[in-house]
């Protein structure tokens, strides 16, 4: 290494207010007011009257350093030269001069930056890293992105849903991707596939059996080598052996199927926070576009948008109307696979008379 | 420079339809910059067997344990050299983000630029599901330097491993109405009070801290941090008659009663006659027409912020503000997804006192799960195998209905101490 000059300041979290617009800095803690003047545009007023617009932009989250200087020149050019990003990769640009705000979202566009996903949207994509940087992927994070806005670019624009839509992937059953009123994630259908030559160099052994949540795998002797098996019959597939041994190959072109989960929703509104349920499986891993998952996806948009009311998040509109029905409208199939049967999945079962005929 | 693209027809795919283009981007790079173009051929032989060829290992910079994400390829040839050499090394720098996520333009320039002269990808991600600043794609000799240009920048790094995690805030105070407490100070308060554990992971699993303004939550804090702080308050609902006029001027009874008042979880709205009585202890009445106002009995609101977001301003939250702190929200490893749960219902957050008592929690709770977890053990889990209520014996929390929804329904339990319990309650009720 070449000789090193820096010493490293432990400095953690930086301080945002030299990076905040200065009229977000001068009515800190002091907003009164919000209203949704248009799609991808807010309207905040402080105390004092202060009013600033902001204008919502989608973006790739993976940039390449070109795109983020195009967003900064954006910024200096039709903005006020500040920006702040959202938990879902969106970029805000904050304005105090109404006249700007249609040349901003004019410029944004022209560059292709799809402007949208505020209010009663659906968001951009909270996803992984999948094939572009993870060690223990089963699908790619980018590119189900990519090809799944593509498809939902028109709901991101405009805002017609009932309430917002917050969409999630995960290229694992880790769900790295979090709880989501759609989620999309891996769901391995097939026990690992272990390669007995690796297993004692590679793995510490007991810290591997430990994290199986079902006691399925045990230390063994296989071909005179210290390794490990998988009882099949116990075996879930959940993938949680992969990460700390590698040779336990949970991941299979064909095996590895996507699941989606719907209703999760972390915010206390109306209900309170709940996780997304599995609805669907089963459906390819087929890269580069991922088309049987979009299809599925934009059905159980469609019935939302269409039968829920006002206000209701994906969750409310279900608990309404109830399960049976939404497997009904949405045409999708109800299976064994629905019912819960890990711990605590009694909770889950209808223990009541409560049926909707 | 400037190697020769490989063929990438699955990457191309993505080329295509109205959404911004990552693939695009890298191909951007490609032109002048080998570790994309290899990067690319790595990604496209992933789109065609449908595996990831990323492995672990250990790259780190001075003094931290962690923060460096490595990354080296597995596709080599049969004599070990790999397919992709020029992006055989693609780690990550995670870096924290100002609290907020806020950038000028000239900051984001700069971090590019940075990023380039230390010999980074030029990908960069805007933020990683911890909240980080992704830097992705940098050889392991390059790490160190481009560590210390960020740093003498003043940024630093963020958490990887069995360590205390990057953290994320919501807009807030910054943007918000409904912001109960200065999220931002309350970040950089427990994550820079508590940096040993996150630059040197010695913890038994990760620990993340998140803050969110409200109880709309939008940084996810309940389910995606082990220890959330979540605004709220304690006294009634403010109302603003103009703005609440303004809002029913264009919108009808219907809407009123479909949209507000049957959708209160706790029925705590009604609608009641302008008939100009004064509201009574507890209860918020705003006029919202000359013929109707909206009644709401503070006691029984929940604080779920359904009434304020669909009429801004019109309803804002009280004035007596403060915090929640929810304990043991994970993700699905090892026993299932999680909330957290209430461990301190409500907690004021403005004076320094208040932030000091904050951080001696938030470090109280660090180390009884660093003493009592097992490995690879999230707090959640270690709450489920030991119970809440040793959890909060060991943090000297007493305990409070709200941390329930109901009692326990079933008679596994020792009650022989009931006596000195009940005796604690009265104590507790007297001293209020």
């Amino acid at each position: 290494m070449a000789e090193r000059t820096h010493e490293t300041i432990e400095s953690g979290a930086p301080d945002p207010m030299p990076y905040m617009h200065p009229v977000m800095k001068n009515n800190y803690g002091k907003w009164v007011f919000h209203s949704h003047p248009k799609p991808g545009v807010l309207y905040h007023r402080a105390e004092n009257g202060d009013e600033i617009w902001t204008v919502k932009a989608g973006t790739q989250r993976q940039m390449d350093h070109y795109t983020i200087r195009k967003l900064a020149d954006i910024a200096d050019q039709y903005a006020d030269g500040y920006v702040r990003f959202t938990t879902r990769s969106n970029i805000e640009y904050m304005v105090t001069d109404q006249a700007k705000v249609e040349p901003l979202i004019k410029a944004l566009s022209d560059n292709g930056f799809p402007v949208g996903g505020t209010a009663n949207s659906v968001s951009m994509v909270a996803h992984t890293q999948g094939w572009l940087h993870c060690d223990i992927p089963g699908t790619d994070a980018s590119g189900v992105v990519k090809a799944l806005m593509d498809e939902l670019y028109d709901e991101f624009v405009k805002c017609e849903m009932p309430n917002r839509v917050k969409l999630s992937t995960s290229c694992c059953e880790i769900n790295c991707g979090g709880q989501a009123d759609i989620a999309i994630i891996v769901q391995h259908t097939k026990p690992p596939k272990i390669n007995h030559d690796l297993v004692a160099n590679v793995c510490e052994r007991p810290s591997v059996v430990a994290r199986c949540p079902v006691a399925a795998i045990r230390p063994a002797l296989v071909n005179g080598k210290p390794s490990l098996e998988v009882d099949e019959k116990k075996c879930i597939c959940c993938g949680a052996c992969f990460p700390p041994c590698p040779p336990m190959q949970i991941n299979d072109p064909e095996h590895s199927k996507i699941a989606i989960w719907v209703g999760g929703k972390n915010s206390n509104a109306r209900s309170r926070p709940t996780f997304h349920k599995l609805v669907a499986a089963g459906l390819p891993n087929n890269a580069p576009r991922w088309p049987e998952v979009g299809a599925v996806v934009k059905k159980i948009l469609a019935t939302y948008k269409a039968d829920g009311r006002p206000w209701e998040r994906m969750n409310d509109w279900i608990d309404r109307i109830g399960w049976p029905a939404f497997f009904e409208k949405t045409g999708l199939p109800f299976t064994k696979y629905h019912i819960d049967n890990w711990r605590g999945g009694r909770n889950s079962l209808n223990a009541s008379a409560h049926i909707r005929f | 420079m400037a190697k020769q693209m490989h063929n990438t027809p699955n990457l191309d795919e993505l080329e295509k339809g109205p959404w911004p283009s990552f693939v695009t981007g890298l191909k951007r790079l490609a032109k002048d910059n080998d570790m994309a173009v290899d990067l690319m051929g790595q990604l496209e032989k992933s789109y065609e067997t449908r595996f990831g060829y990323w492995k672990g290992g250990t790259v780190g910079v001075v003094g931290y344990g962690g923060g460096v994400i490595p990354r080296f390829t597995e596709l080599k040839d049969e004599n070990g050299k790999p397919l992709f050499p020029e992006a055989a090394e693609f780690h990550t720098l995670r870096i924290q983000p100002p609290a907020g996520m806020h950038y000028t333009s000239d900051l984001l320039r700069n971090l590019c630029d940075a990023w380039l002269e230390t010999g980074g990808s030029g990908l960069i991600a805007f933020h990683g599901q911890s909240g980080d600043i992704m830097f992705q794609g940098i050889k392991t000799e390059d790490v160190q330097r481009s560590f210390d240009k960020f740093n003498e920048m003043g940024f630093d790094l963020g958490g990887a491993g069995p360590a205390l995690r990057t953290s994320m805030s919501c807009v807030g105070a910054a943007r918000c109405e409904m912001s109960c407490y200065d999220e931002a100070r309350a970040l950089r308060t427990v994550i820079n009070n508590n940096l040993d554990d996150m630059h040197r992971p010695s913890l038994p699993y990760k620990f993340k801290f998140k803050f969110s303004g409200c109880p709309n939550d939008c940084v996810n804090a309940i389910q995606r941090s082990d220890m959330a702080t979540i605004g709220t308050w304690r006294d009634s609902i403010r109302a603003d008659e103009k703005l609440a006029r303004e809002w029913m001027a264009s919108h009808s009874v219907e809407d009123l009663t479909n949209m507000v008042v049957s959708m209160c979880p706790t029925r705590a709205i009604r609608l009641v006659k302008n008939d100009g009585a004064p509201a009574g202890e507890g209860i918020t009445k705003v006029a919202v027409s000359d013929a109707n106002c909206l009644e709401i009995d503070n006691h029984n609101c929940v604080r779920c912020m359904h009434c304020l977001n669909v009429m801004p301003g019109a309803l804002l939250p009280g004035k007596d503000k403060g915090v929640t702190i929810l304990v043991g929200g994970k993700g699905v490893l090892k026993i299932g997804a999680t909330m957290g749960t209430v461990v301190i219902p409500f907690m004021k957050l403005e004076s320094d006192e208040d932030f000091e008592k904050l951080n001696d929690l938030a470090r109280n709770i660090l180390d009884f799960f660093a003493e009592n977890a097992l490995e690879h053990e999230r707090t959640g889990e270690m709450i489920e195998r030991i119970g809440l209520v040793n959890f909060l014996e060991g943090l000297d929390i007493d305990v409070d209905p709200n941390m329930i929804v109901h009692p326990r329904t079933n008679p596994y339990v020792r009650t022989d101490g009931w006596d000195e319990e009940a005796e604690k309650w009265f104590e507790r009720k007297a001293a209020a």
